[in-house]
């Protein structure tokens, strides 16, 4: 696979990963080219086009356009069916993925396809391996987190903890920002509970 | 501190009323990133935001910059740099902090910092360098994911040249105890492979061990390796064919653990690897393919459900199936699931289908039959890719009786279609239909105005050239005169109307068609119609310089009746002011020659038309003027090449000489050009190229080539015996053709409808008919679906000798002819290649089209002692041919008679006495390197008794240098324990004998195998060696030997084109200039005799020589398929040679360079 894209039904790119090195200038002129033409398909034509020497497959998934370039020799199917499993696995790590999701988290949605494609060839095929790998790095990093900020405000958290422990079990469905002299960070309500209970014990 | 806990309780309200989704909890908008994206989606012109982003991006720039910006921050900053660059605004200055984060953050911080990383950087930006050691060390982490993020960043980019630097540590992870590390680090190889493939030649074995790996995954990501392996080389992995067959019928059979299931089929990436790769390995080969007809089989069977998927592997499985050698029971089921594709009412699995179907036809045309009617509804289908797809099928299938249908076809969508990559090509569909099937002049000339109309400026050259060579050649008997008064009436009635529209190619066909051929319609018209209207053709505005030349040297064929003259006349006062000097030219000469008669009449002969001409391309018949103008102290001609290089010289800008592209085109050439050929433009800027010295001139030559080889594809040989075969048989079409639903020859299966539902009506059935005509009827003949009859004149001629002129494709073809059978001599009279190459001191083996050259040398030269002795070729049988086959050339670099003494008696018959060993040793050859070209044997060492001598040959591969190693025991007693160890760090050698030899017996002769390579080009190297071993009863031995190798031994000749040259030489950077003596011979020009005593004795290969200036182009071995290229430029200057060379590694040109200095001061 020489490219995938992801834009919007606007032509706003949200994703772009290029496995083939190409210079800024053709990137620009075959993101043009892509969305204008796969953006002019009427609903329910054919999956496949040709672009040059390449083989374009795209695939519309409620507002976002999934495209990618294929050699000649390539299987055009099996590039919609990666493209399938690509959308897959971001709704196995979003939950009911939407494109607000990847616009908001974009790095997230390129370390799942790092995770899924490598070099332009599928990497791994398993939903649960790609899921887990992307996990652990997440683990990692929530509890990373959670000991850098109680290692730096100790103080913080003892006002917090004396403060506002009852609200504390409410945040549980939501995230909150925290405002620090290192300006704002966002914690969600998993940390808050973890941090919480750090703090009783 | 309470302030804060303000500001977090405010937050609160919104926190909760936020959906409760489970993606919300990673949802962040109220983040800086956050607030960008929503600020940017409230904005309504593109304007509005290149303001925010441009604010956005000076503060990004502000706090990346500042010392305090943590690197947690730095993360965060550096999303948002990406989110600016994906809205394509240049961040560049966070490259560099992206390569920090990724060397300085903790592992999530780096995580960002290495995505950052790729999704900016190129890879050939130098900040990568930058990345090399951060790399290494996480490579080297214990951290999994470190681990994890570093082979992901590897396989995604990474330098070249830095490779070596990291191998060893991946290489390290192919045995990592967690299956993720050990799958990514064969992928990384896989890169690697890709970008740098000697790189990971030694590791080969490795890969092996990753196709054998437990976990299937990594075995998996092996064979993205193999397929390239294979598809590059088939023949040296058929051995792997039983285990991918082995695997594949695992897969299939549902081996593999759940987990690699994709909606319950069993792992479908990796079954279509496995097809794709039997495919390669079953091609051509009926012995492998018959291993794997049953899993092609169970393949086919299996894959039954009806999901995408599934659909997917069949698709594959077909295509393999087809391609690997034929038996008729699996091409029955792939056909019968062709059918399933082309029915389905899935439009993808539809145009997958006629994909499978186009595929397909090439080999059985006939297996279009039964899908008529759906390629007739795919023709008129709403969606133009599908439309698209149809013709292409149906270009496949096309014969005489179809052809009207199918470019009447072909043109309708050609008007529709405004994508120019489609036109392009379709355009030339058609116009390949035109010349080979056409069924009368009307229609050929109608179908190529729309062709010329349609494919306007974009079509490729070739196509106008063509088709004017096409109404140019031939004999001038009634029908071609009938062709070409059509084409100049059809003109002449364009002309008439309006011709704005017309695009400038077909306003340069006409004018040179209405210059050549209107003299055949004037007795029915008045004289100066044509004149008249080519002069409203200058008179309008937008026709293009280049055009108006054209029309201008049309006129000057023209201009015999007074009116004309007249007309002339006011056409010339007008250009010969032209600023554009060419036509002011042009104009001149109309002038001139519309006033002279005679001058007229000799230099444009009306009768002369046809005949062809002498080409003096030379131009010695200026010689006299050339040296009156010299000697008047005219400064000397420099060809535009030669001027640009002084250029160079003296400005010292990096202004290259071969990337020049001054348009050649007939325009530019005099009216003496006329003279030497009339028949084409293309040829005509073909004598020219021959006759200039520069070297645009020659890639204008290449191309020509190139659309020679284009033609000679369809006309060649086969396609010219079929014709006049089946001409024999069959009466031509012609007359009886115009419905084809009365043709006698109508297929059987048109009446027998396809079982589809649906009733097509009346049209469609005729329109299918007249589509599918002639595909049932011929069997036997239409193999390739193409070898229809045709009306004779419109094929191309195979011109003979005689008229060959300054073509040179059809000298080319008729060489090759001539050296089949000198091959045959040769292959006959050398069949031991390895006395001649002994006897010979210098042998040569090269490609079949090099032999032909090479034998057009020497009949061209004949009686030339100094050719005939230096070069000798041997054509050897088994080993050769594998070499051919790859399109390598195999050069076997002369023995140095110089260095060695020892050769100087191999050269003379040996005599036995004294060298008593050799022969044994010659018959101590592996068998597989016998047929290659090889060195004397050379002795190493022996001991006092010479109880036991070494002796070493160097047996020249083209891609390998081997080293042999011949262990002769003369004693009674066995040698043990032997180790052989050769050491030189200049060079990488490594042992291909299969078992390390541990004992020679009494009496007899044993032989190591090494490759060599040199690691990096140095003139000469020193290779240690030492042997150790033990007799019975005896202490340990050892016995010390040196050999020297030179540069010349690992140099094999580069084949490439002038085009590919000229690409080449823009693209490397280590230069040297150097001025070398000129040899002289008495039957060479020095140029000539220099760059063959180069060739002969360094195994240069010379890509071409025009007139004073020579291109010359080797490579250093490196591996298989690999090498250090290294170009030579050299031009004669007074009586040295200035050779300037170039090449990627800064090394390469001095070494070499020295062995040409050296090579020449001996000859």
């Amino acid at each position: 696979m020489r490219f995938l894209l992801l834009f919007s039904r606007q032509g706003k790119l949200r994703l772009q990963k290029w496995f083939t090195p190409i210079p800024e200038r053709e990137k620009k002129k075959i993101t043009r080219d892509m969305t204008t033409m796969v953006l002019a398909r009427k609903p329910r034509s054919c999956n496949f086009l040709h672009w040059k020497d390449l083989k374009i497959v795209y695939k519309r998934y409620a507002s976002l356009y999934f495209c990618c370039g294929l050699d000649a020799e390539e299987n055009e199917l099996l590039a919609l069916e990666m493209l399938h499993r690509y959308v897959e696995l971001l709704d196995k790590y979003f939950g009911n993925v939407c494109e607000l999701d990847i616009i908001f988290n974009f790095e997230k949605a390129y370390f799942i396809l790092d995770e899924f494609l490598l070099g332009g060839e599928v990497q791994e095929t398993s939903k649960l391996v790609v899921a887990r790998s992307v996990e652990a790095s997440d683990m990692l990093q929530e509890k990373q987190r959670l000991m850098e900020i109680i290692l730096l405000f100790p103080l913080f958290f003892s006002c917090y903890h004396g403060g506002i422990h009852e609200q504390a079990c409410i945040l549980t469905l939501g995230e909150m920002d925290l405002h620090t002299p290192e300006g704002i960070w966002t914690i969600t309500d998993l940390e808050v509970l973890l941090l919480y209970r750090t703090m009783e014990l | 501190m309470s302030d804060v806990v303000e500001k977090t309780l405010s937050a609160l309200p919104s926190l909760l009323s936020l959906d409760s989704q489970a993606g919300a909890g990673k949802l962040s908008p109220s983040s800086k990133l956050g607030n960008l994206i929503k600020g940017i989606t409230e904005l309504t012109s593109k304007h509005e935001e290149e303001k925010l982003i441009k604010k956005e991006l000076e503060s990004i720039k502000e706090q990346v910059a500042s010392p305090n910006t943590t690197m947690r921050q730095m993360k965060e900053i550096m999303v948002r740099a990406i989110y600016c660059e994906m809205l394509g605004y240049q961040a560049s200055f966070s490259y560099i902090h992206a390569i920090k984060l990724a060397q300085q953050g903790s592992v999530l911080e780096k995580r960002v910092g290495y995505l950052a990383v790729s999704l900016f950087l190129n890879e050939t930006d130098e900040f990568l360098l930058l990345l090399v050691n951060t790399v290494l060390k996480d490579l080297q982490s214990t951290n999994l994911i470190e681990v994890c993020m570093a082979l992901t960043v590897v396989s995604q980019m990474f330098p070249k040249d830095m490779i070596p630097a990291i191998l060893p540590v991946v290489e390290e992870k192919l045995t990592h105890p967690k299956e993720i590390i050990r799958r990514k680090a064969v992928l990384a190889l896989y890169k690697f492979y890709l970008i740098a493939p000697n790189q990971v030649q030694h590791i080969h074995s490795k890969f092996r061990k990753a196709l054998c790996d437990k976990d299937p995954g990594v075995m998996t990501a092996s064979l993205h390796i193999y397929l390239q392996l294979i598809k590059e080389n088939p023949e040296s992995y058929k051995d792997l064919t039983g285990s991918m067959v082995t695997i594949l019928r695992q897969v299939v059979g549902g081996k593999l653990p759940l987990d690699f299931n994709y909606h319950s089929v069993p792992a479908p990436w990796l079954q279509i690897q496995l097809l794709r790769i039997l495919a390669y390995l079953g091609k051509e080969d009926q012995g492998t393919s018959e291993m794997m007809y049953d899993v092609l089989e169970e393949s086919l069977r299996r894959a039954e459900m009806n999901h995408n998927i599934t659909y997917a592997i069949l698709f594959e499985c077909v295509k393999t199936i087809y391609t690997v050698h034929p038996k008729s029971q699996l091409l029955e089921k792939a056909a019968e699931c062709i059918g399933n594709f082309v029915l389905s009412p899935k439009i993808n699995l539809k145009y997958l289908g006629l994909k499978a179907l186009t595929y397909v036809v090439q080999q059985d045309a006939n297996l279009a039959l039964p899908h008529q009617m759906t390629i007739i509804e795919c023709l008129d289908h709403s969606d133009v890719i599908i439309k698209r797809e149809t013709l292409e099928l149906l270009f496949r299938i096309t014969n005489a009786q179809n052809v009207t249908v199918i470019v009447e076809k072909m043109l309708e969508f050609l008007r529709l279609t405004c994508d120019d990559y489609s036109t392009i090509d379709l355009v030339g569909k058609v116009a390949e239909l035109a010349e080979k099937y056409a069924p009368d002049n009307v229609w050929f000339i109608q179908t190529m105005n729309s062709v010329f109309s349609l494919g306007g400026d974009v079509m490729q050259p070739d196509i106008p050239n063509n088709f004017l060579r096409l109404l140019a050649e031939g004999v001038d008997n009634v029908e071609d005169r009938q062709l070409r008064l059509f084409a100049v009436d059809s003109y002449v009635s364009l002309l008439q109307g309006v011709t704005a529209k017309l695009p400038q190619r077909f306003l340069q066909v006409i004018s040179w068609v209405l210059g050549e051929y209107s003299y055949l319609r004037e007795e029915e018209s008045d004289p100066g119609s044509v004149m008249r209207l080519l002069a409203r053709l200058l008179d309008q505005r937008h026709t293009s310089t280049e055009t108006r030349s054209w029309v201008l040297g049309a006129m000057t064929k023209l201009c015999s009746s007074p009116v004309s003259v007249a007309l002339a006349r006011d056409v010339c006062e007008r250009y010969s002011g032209s600023l554009n000097t060419v036509l002011r030219q042009k104009a001149q000469e109309l002038m001139i020659l519309s006033q002279d008669t005679k001058l007229r009449a000799r230099v444009l002969p009306a009768e002369g038309r046809l005949e062809s001409l002498e080409v003096d391309s030379s131009l010695s018949f200026l010689d006299g003027y050339v040296s009156e103008a010299l000697a008047a102290g005219a400064a000397p001609y420099k060809s535009p090449h030669q001027r640009q290089e002084d250029l160079v010289q003296e400005k010292a800008l990096s202004l290259e000489p071969y990337g020049l592209s001054l348009p050649v085109s007939l325009s530019s050439c005099s009216i003496t050009d006329r003279l030497t050929d009339r028949r084409s433009p293309t040829l005509l800027s073909m004598s020219s190229g021959l006759s200039g010295n520069s070297t645009e001139l020659s890639h204008q030559e290449g191309s020509t080539t190139l659309k020679l080889e284009g033609v000679k594809r369809v006309w060649g040989k086969d396609g010219y015996l079929a014709q006049q075969q089946s001409a024999g048989e069959t009466p031509t079409p012609l007359v009886e053709l115009p419905n084809p639903l009365l043709s006698p020859q109508s297929p059987p299966s048109q009446t027998q409808k396809p079982s589809s539902g649906l009733e097509p009506d009346q049209e469609k059935r005729q329109l299918a008919s007249s589509l599918f005509v002639g595909l049932g009827s011929h069997n036997s003949v239409c193999l390739m679906g193409r070898a229809e009859t045709a009306p004779r004149h419109f094929r191309r001629k195979p011109r003979g000798e005689s008229s060959s002129g300054a073509s040179e494709g059809s000298s080319n073809s008729s060489h090759s002819s001539r050296s089949a059978a000198v091959d045959n001599l040769l292959l006959s009279n050398l069949l031991d290649s390895t006395t001649v190459a002994s006897e010979g001191g210098a042998a040569t083996t090269t490609t079949p089209q090099q032999t032909s050259q090479r034998t057009l040398d020497h009949t061209t030269s004949n009686g030339n002692p100094h050719v005939e002795g230096t070069e000798q070729r041997v054509e050897a049988g088994g080993p050769l041919s594998l070499i051919r086959g790859n399109g390598m050339v195999a050069v076997v670099p002369p023995t140095h008679t110089q260095t060695d003494p020892q050769t100087q008696q191999d050269l003379h018959p040996a005599p036995a006495l004294e060298r008593p060993r050799d022969l044994p040793l010659a018959s101590h050859l592996p068998a597989e390197l016998s047929g290659l070209a090889r060195s004397e044997f050379t002795p190493l060492c022996s001991d006092q008794d010479s109880s036991l001598a070494l002796s070493a040959c160097r047996v020249y591969k083209e891609d390998a240098l081997v080293l042999l190693v011949f262990i002769s025991n003369n004693n009674d007693s066995a040698l043990h324990q032997m180790v052989l160890q050769l050491t030189c760090k200049e060079l990488e050698i490594s042992c291909i004998s299969g078992s390390p030899l541990k004992e020679v017996k009494g009496h007899s002769v044993s032989v190591c195998l090494h490759t060599v390579v040199m690691k990096r080009a140095s003139v000469q190297v020193e290779l240690a060696g030492l042997l150790s071993y033990q007799r019975p009863l005896g202490q340990p031995q050892a016995a010390q030997f040196s050999l020297s190798l030179s540069l010349k031994h690992f140099l094999r000749p580069l084949t490439v084109s002038t085009g590919d040259y000229g690409k080449m030489w823009l693209s490397f950077s280590h230069d040297l200039k150097q001025n070398l003596r000129l040899v002289t011979t008495e039957h060479q020009e020095p140029l000539t005799a220099t760059l063959d005593a180069l060739k002969g004795k360094l195994h240069l290969h010379v890509v071409d020589i025009i007139g004073s200036e020579g291109i010359v182009a080797c490579r250093l071995l490196q591996g298989p398929g690999q090498g250090q290229p290294c170009l030579l430029h050299c031009r004669v200057n007074a009586d040295s040679l200035a050779v300037w060379l170039r090449s990627p590694v800064p090394e390469l040109p001095d070494s070499l360079l020295y062995h040409c200095q050296k090579a020449l001061t001996e000859t």
